[in-house]
């Protein structure tokens, strides 16, 4: 049973990893990060610097953008965010614990 | 003479206390009084003499700059870590990582998310759905926010007297000065107090004049010269041109002398174009219009006078209020007089008589402004008696375009540098006008009430944003004019020269239909006259006309006179009867 569970558990991680790849070999990504729901950032593809200021500044946005919706209706809940800017989009798929964040310049 | 006091004490009563005694007054010496001395002396009458004993004081005036204040966020940073693990320190943060990877929700939600994410991403991939579909439709700008102006600064007259600000003039670069003449128009109403001095202000600081320019007499009208903003020349109330170097003190430079001069106050005095850049002109309402060289002003390099019959006759000129002149036009310049009629004069003309080229006759008043429009030179905006009117060169009969009669005097009026559709206007009871031709024509587009004294002068700056109005109290007021009626709109040009053109097609139109009638009429009268030949003569001189007027007006008053005694002749015979009626009732009641 133990080991089942951690042969799971390491097999799930390299799920994990394989989606990581697929994601940052679609045209136009530039860069993914994983933050919890502390703000820490887990995992990512850009330089230090960058991921710290990406994960507080976006951390607080979901934040406030779940309560948003969450105040308007509480059965609602926040499933996905796009900020769309002038040089490239951002889009936040949020969950529970943790939040993955990928930019993206769709050069078309 | 010596005062000598003498008492005795006894040698053994030495050291003993002293007792004192009261003892009535003895007169010890008298000194009479010597009239000589007072020869010596110059009596003052009563004088008031303040003393005081307290500490020095200065009094400092202090403006500061504007503090300019921004406010922004602050990005907080490394949050979140949990105590025990410390963010600089790279194994932990490592090893805290690696821990949270292991744990099983985050595999399943990473997966769940990654799904999701990829999703959008081919999305994105697929389709641009924000692409710009319109781009290229032009942005119909419309500023929809009402015109509006905001009072900046006002500068105060600091004499006790308060006089009129009746010229002003912008600094030539950027305009961070403002030149004001002060003076006191009332006829003969001049306070003997009234301080003769004029003064530049700079536009930051309102509290004190930056400097002083102290002529002989008041100032009426001063200009700025255009090619060097060190020069300064202005034209006083009793006639003379003064010129200062601000470099050089309060003093003016040089004056012109009082012979050469003009006899009646100069109204107006503007710089020239010329090589030399020291040439200016002035105006004044005694008939003429003189030229000097400011180098050597003791007198006048050349003399107009303003006579409609071209004669040169000082009697019959007409008095100058206002000048106008065009540096892209240098030989042409115009003048609003007096009567109401402004003249179009040539500088180059050959003989004196050819100098004045054309009248136009539209003002019931004086013509207290006058400007050519800096886009279209052939239109002028003119302003006198209760109208403000645009004016086509060609066109000498009457105005192209005008304002409707207004409930107070027009005193001053200017183009606006940057658009070519707005003027600014000025009133007697303190209210400053904006009109956009293009966008309202019977009304101006914004009316500001600036001051509840009537104002006297308008001078717009350079940049068009910012326009300085003085009125009677001596209060020059700095307004700044909103974006919208200041930044010049798409087409206005073209829109503004078809309105103009239309209007002057319009006026040639009548003014044919005018000429036609009238030759229509005299041919008729010509015709007439041929035939009732033996009646006496048909045109009579204008003394003529003015005795018969004059007959005609005292028969008028002596009739009116006349029946007015027979009225109160027959209201006294009414009481009379009356009275005598009443009399009678009470003497039969009282029986």
């Amino acid at each position: 049973m133990f080991l089942c569970c951690s042969l799971r558990s390491f097999g799930c991680s390299a799920e994990v990893e394989e989606t990581l790849k697929r994601i940052q070999g679609q045209k136009g990504v530039q860069g993914i990060i994983i933050v919890n729901s502390e703000g820490i950032p887990i995992k990512t593809t850009l330089d230090n610097s960058s991921t710290v200021q990406y994960a507080g500044l976006i951390h607080q946005l979901v934040m406030k953008a779940r309560s948003t919706i969450r105040d308007m209706d509480p059965q609602n809940d926040l499933t996905f965010l796009r900020v769309r800017s002038k040089k490239n989009e951002i889009m936040i798929a949020p969950d529970k614990d943790y939040f993955l964040i990928v930019i993206q310049n769709p050069s078309d | 003479m010596e005062i000598v006091h003498v008492y005795t004490k006894l040698r053994g009563e030495f050291g003993r206390q002293c007792l004192f005694s009261d003892r009535p007054a003895e007169l010890m010496v008298d000194i009479p009084a010597d009239p000589s001395l007072a020869l010596q002396f110059i009596q003052k009458t009563p004088r008031d003499q303040a003393l005081q004993a307290c500490r020095d004081m200065s009094e400092h005036q202090v403006n500061t700059e504007r503090f300019e204040s921004e406010s922004c966020g602050i990005n907080h940073v490394q949050g979140g870590w949990p105590k025990d693990v410390d963010p600089e320190e790279m194994e932990q943060t490592i090893r805290f990582r690696k821990k949270v990877e292991k744990d099983e929700s985050y595999v399943n939600s990473i997966l769940q998310l990654g799904s999701v994410m990829e999703h959008c991403i081919r999305q994105n991939n697929a389709v641009d759905i924000y692409q710009e579909y319109f781009e290229k439709e032009e942005e119909v700008e419309e500023s929809q926010e009402p015109p509006s102006a905001k009072t900046i600064n006002i500068f105060r007259d600091p004499n006790e007297v308060k006089r009129t600000v009746t010229g002003l003039s912008w600094h030539p670069d950027c305009g961070r000065k403002l030149a004001a003449a002060y003076s006191c128009l009332d006829f003969q109403k001049t306070n003997k107090d009234m301080s003769l001095d004029s003064y530049i202000w700079d536009v930051e600081n309102p509290n004190r004049p930056e400097m002083t320019l102290k002529p002989a007499s008041p100032l009426v009208c001063l200009d700025y010269n255009p090619k060097d903003s060190h020069t300064l020349v202005g034209g006083s109330y009793n006639g003379q041109i003064a010129y200062w170097d601000t470099r050089r003190g309060s003093q003016p430079v040089e004056l012109s002398s009082l012979e050469q001069s003009h006899r009646d106050p100069v109204y107006k005095i503007i710089w020239l174009q010329s090589k030399t850049g020291t040439d200016a002109f002035s105006a004044s309402t005694d008939g003429q219009v003189l030229w000097w060289d400011v180098r050597k002003l003791n007198e006048p390099t050349e003399r107009l006078v303003l006579d409609p019959g071209r004669e040169g006759n000082l009697d019959r000129a007409l008095g100058a209020i206002s000048l106008e002149f065009e540096p892209t036009m240098p030989t042409k310049f115009m003048v609003g007089t007096e009567q109401g009629v402004v003249v179009s004069c040539n500088r180059k003309a050959k003989t004196p008589s050819e100098k004045i080229v054309c009248t136009y006759d539209g003002h019931h008043g004086p013509v207290y402004a006058l400007q050519r429009n800096p886009f279209f030179p052939k239109n002028f905006l003119t302003v006198g008696d209760w109208t403000a009117r645009i004016w086509s060169e060609d066109i000498k009969e009457s105005s192209i375009m005008w304002t409707k009669y207004q409930m107070s005097y027009l005193m001053d009026a200017c183009w606006s540098p940057v658009r070519p559709s707005v003027f600014f206007t000025v009133k007697t009871d303190g209210v400053l006008d904006v009109w956009d031709v293009l966008f309202k024509q019977n009304e101006p587009t914004l009316r500001l009430k600036v001051c509840d004294k009537a104002l006297y002068s308008l001078r717009v700056q350079d940049n068009g944003r910012l326009v300085a109005c003085g009125s009677k109290q001596g209060e020059a007021t700095l307004l700044e004019i909103c974006s919208g009626l200041s930044t010049i709109q798409k087409n206005e040009k073209s829109l503004l020269a078809a309105m103009f053109e239309r209007e002057t097609k319009r006026e040639k139109i009548l003014e044919a239909r005018q000429r036609e009638i009238r030759l229509k009429e005299r041919s008729r009268s010509e015709q007439s006259r041929e035939e009732e030949a033996g009646r006496g003569d048909g045109e009579e001189s204008p003394d003529q006309l003015i005795a018969r007027a004059e007959k005609d007006f005292y028969s008028l008053v002596e009739t009116e006179l006349r029946r007015r005694e027979d009225e109160t002749q027959q209201e006294k015979g009414v009481c009379e009867e009356k009275e005598v009626k009443d009399e009678a009732e009470t003497s039969e009641t009282l029986q």
